[in-house]
């Protein structure tokens, strides 16, 4: 069996995510190689012989010099044509998710998305993620070729040296699809983002006003996190969808999560349970946030949020 | 212009999703029926669209008879056309799925003109395939780019704006373009009186979708592994802030 992984890289800047596809081919048996689109990825080579890519394929072509879903997903398609893997394997991200299903439709193959569990054979029996993780499906795939993203997360990216051949891989791209080729970018400011805060302190529909979140701000400054929300609050307009914490906003993973008045619907737990730990402030003790949570406290979060940063201040004698 | 939103019925769950004896489903019996948020977008972003540019906004579903009532929640919010390919079984898998919507686009476009643009949300909220839109876009020949939280027309150009970790992208598609919409486009606006009224009149017209099964199939239905944990009880009301901070003082977060 052969297993082509798709690398994926920005400008160059490989994405460890592409290392947890990488480990996760190797577990499928057979020889791995990995295919890297744009002369800027060339320098990766090293780092995926090490993860276990016998070859790498490295395709230059002007349109692949920043990412376009169509460039690569014929680009893709095309190293389906002349190398004939068994499988090709990407991760679980929005762009390894997006440039497998434009190579799936160029092939005209089948493509499961966000895969945990792989059983390899001439039809591959998979578990796969639903509802953004609350629950899981098995199938079957049954393709000349088979295409599977794994979900990110789901595999820990480790080291498998090998020599790591080198090889350049010509492919053949209509002018035309420079038209979904990135036309310019605006670069996000440094600073600590939501996804990667090493604290979150979230807010629902219990906070109930835009004003209210003032508090919750404080707690956040105080301990050098950002603010969080539930759909709720951003459905009611209290603040931006960028702050959002679940299914269809942001997963967090931060040391602690403080939700606040937040009754812990499914999806948004998904988006929070990557927590390390959680502490719930909620009215009602039989709240799913607080039974799921590590920590609670049964309360007014009016009142609860304030005492927090209080006796924080008093303590480091402020 | 002509705009025309893809969307899928799906359950909408509390804190739990429990599944049916056969493993076949999600238990909805005591469930409401929703879209995905980033469908709701998609929809605003069509209304919005055609309130700007004038126009039409045609909504399409493939599914079961009931998803009716998820084009005409559509229709309440400004949506003109209502489109149903009812399917009698459980889901289609996502090829079978692209194939019929696609083909029954084509269909529309052949009888009332072509669409300026289809949208659809960034994955469906249930089956989360990453792919119908870039499936049907491809069946249509059309650019498609998921992901996109900005959408700005000008004249056969659509920019559409995308975030990335990096920063935030922007493409520019030649129209008939296909985008997949995230959440945080837009707010979606809430159904009026009127529009509610205007609704339960709109005509939903009946496709029948006749496409092979693609090469993924479901088994079954399994819950996920869930952490069970045993909840410190920290204190209640303003009595329990020196619990917590002597917690943050353990987890190290004082600093
Ligand atoms: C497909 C789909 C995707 C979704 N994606 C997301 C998502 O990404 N993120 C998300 O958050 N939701 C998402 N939702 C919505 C989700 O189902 C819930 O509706 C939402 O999370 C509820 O928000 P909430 O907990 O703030 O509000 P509620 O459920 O109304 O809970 C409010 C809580 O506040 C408590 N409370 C009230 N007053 C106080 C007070 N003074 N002090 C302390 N506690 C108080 C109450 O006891 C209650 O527990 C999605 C839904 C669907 C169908
Ligand atoms: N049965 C369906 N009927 C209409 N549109 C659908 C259907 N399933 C998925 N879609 C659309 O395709 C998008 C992507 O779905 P998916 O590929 O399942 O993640 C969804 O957000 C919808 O806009």
């Amino acid at each position: 069996m052969s297993v082509l992984v798709v690398v994926e890289h920005d400008r160059g800047a490989l994405a460890p995510a592409s290392l947890e596809a990488l480990t996760a081919a190797r577990s499928l048996g057979g020889e791995v190689h990995a295919l890297t689109l744009g002369a800027a990825a060339d320098a990766s080579a090293a780092v995926l012989a090490a993860h276990g890519a016998a070859v790498v394929h490295q395709v230059h072509h002007d349109l692949l010099a920043d990412y376009g879903p169509e460039a690569w997903g014929e680009s893709v398609a095309q190293a389906v044509r002349a190398l004939q893997p068994d499988a090709v394997v990407a991760c679980g991200t929005d762009r390894g998710n997006e440039v497998l299903a434009q190579a799936a439709a160029r092939l005209d193959l089948p493509f499961v998305a966000n895969c945990t569990e792989i059983g390899a054979g001439d039809t591959w029996t998979i578990t796969r993620v639903r509802w953004g993780g609350s629950l899981l499906e098995q199938c079957t795939l049954t393709a000349a070729t088979k295409l599977v993203t794994v979900a990110h997360h789901s595999v820990e990216a480790s080291e498998s040296p090998t020599a790591g051949a080198v090889q350049p891989l010509a492919v053949d791209l209509d002018p035309s699809l420079a038209r979904t080729v990135v036309c310019e970018r605006v670069e996000r400011a440094a600073g600590v983002t939501l996804g990667t805060a090493p604290l979150v302190v979230g807010g629902g529909r219990g906070v109930g006003s835009a004003e209210a979140f003032a508090p919750l701000e404080e707690l956040a400054t105080e301990l050098g996190g950002v603010v969080g929300c539930s759909r709720a609050v951003t459905n009611n307009g209290w603040r931006n969808h960028t702050d959002q914490v679940g299914q269809t906003g942001t997963r967090i993973a931060p040391d602690l999560y403080i939700a606040c008045g937040i009754s812990g619907a499914i999806q948004h737990w998904v988006g929070a349970m990557a927590s390390k730990k959680i502490l719930a402030i909620n009215t009602d003790r039989e709240a799913n946030m607080v039974t799921k949570a590590d920590y609670a406290v049964i309360g007014d979060l009016h009142k609860v949020v304030p005492a927090i940063t209080a006796e924080i201040r008093r303590r480091r004698g402020g | 212009m002509r705009v025309l939103v893809c969307v899928k019925r799906v359950p909408a769950p509390g804190a739990k999703i429990n599944i049916t004896p056969d493993g076949q489903a999600v238990d909805t019996a005591y469930l409401a029926f929703t879209t995905s948020p980033h469908e709701e977008c998609a929809v605003e972003a069509a209304v919005q669209l055609v309130e700007t540019h004038g126009g039409e906004a045609t909504v399409m579903t493939l599914g079961p008879a009931d998803a009716e009532e998820q084009l005409r929640y559509a229709a309440s919010v400004g949506v003109a056309r209502c489109v149903l390919l009812p399917i009698a079984d459980r889901d289609w898998d996502p090829q079978r799925t692209a194939a019929a919507l696609a083909g029954a686009i084509r269909d529309l476009e052949a009888s009332d003109g072509p669409f300026d643009l289809v949208l659809f949300g960034n994955e469906s909220a249930d089956a989360g395939n990453f792919q119908i839109g870039v499936r049907v876009a491809h069946a249509l020949g059309r650019p498609m780019v998921n992901g996109i939280k900005g959408i700005e027309l000008d004249g056969a150009t659509v920019r559409a704006k995308r975030e990335a970790d990096a920063g935030v992208e922007v493409y520019a598609l030649p129209v008939p373009a296909v985008l997949g919409v995230k959440e945080g486009i837009n707010l979606p606006r809430y159904p009026t009186m009127k529009g509610r009224l205007n609704a339960k009149k709109v005509a939903v017209d009946s496709v029948e979708a006749s496409v092979a099964a693609g090469g993924q199939q479901m088994i079954t239905l399994l819950q996920a592994q869930e952490q069970v944990t045993q909840t410190v009880l920290l204190g209640e009301g303003v009595d329990a802030a020196p619990a917590v901070v002597d917690l943050l003082e353990e987890l190290g977060l004082l600093k």
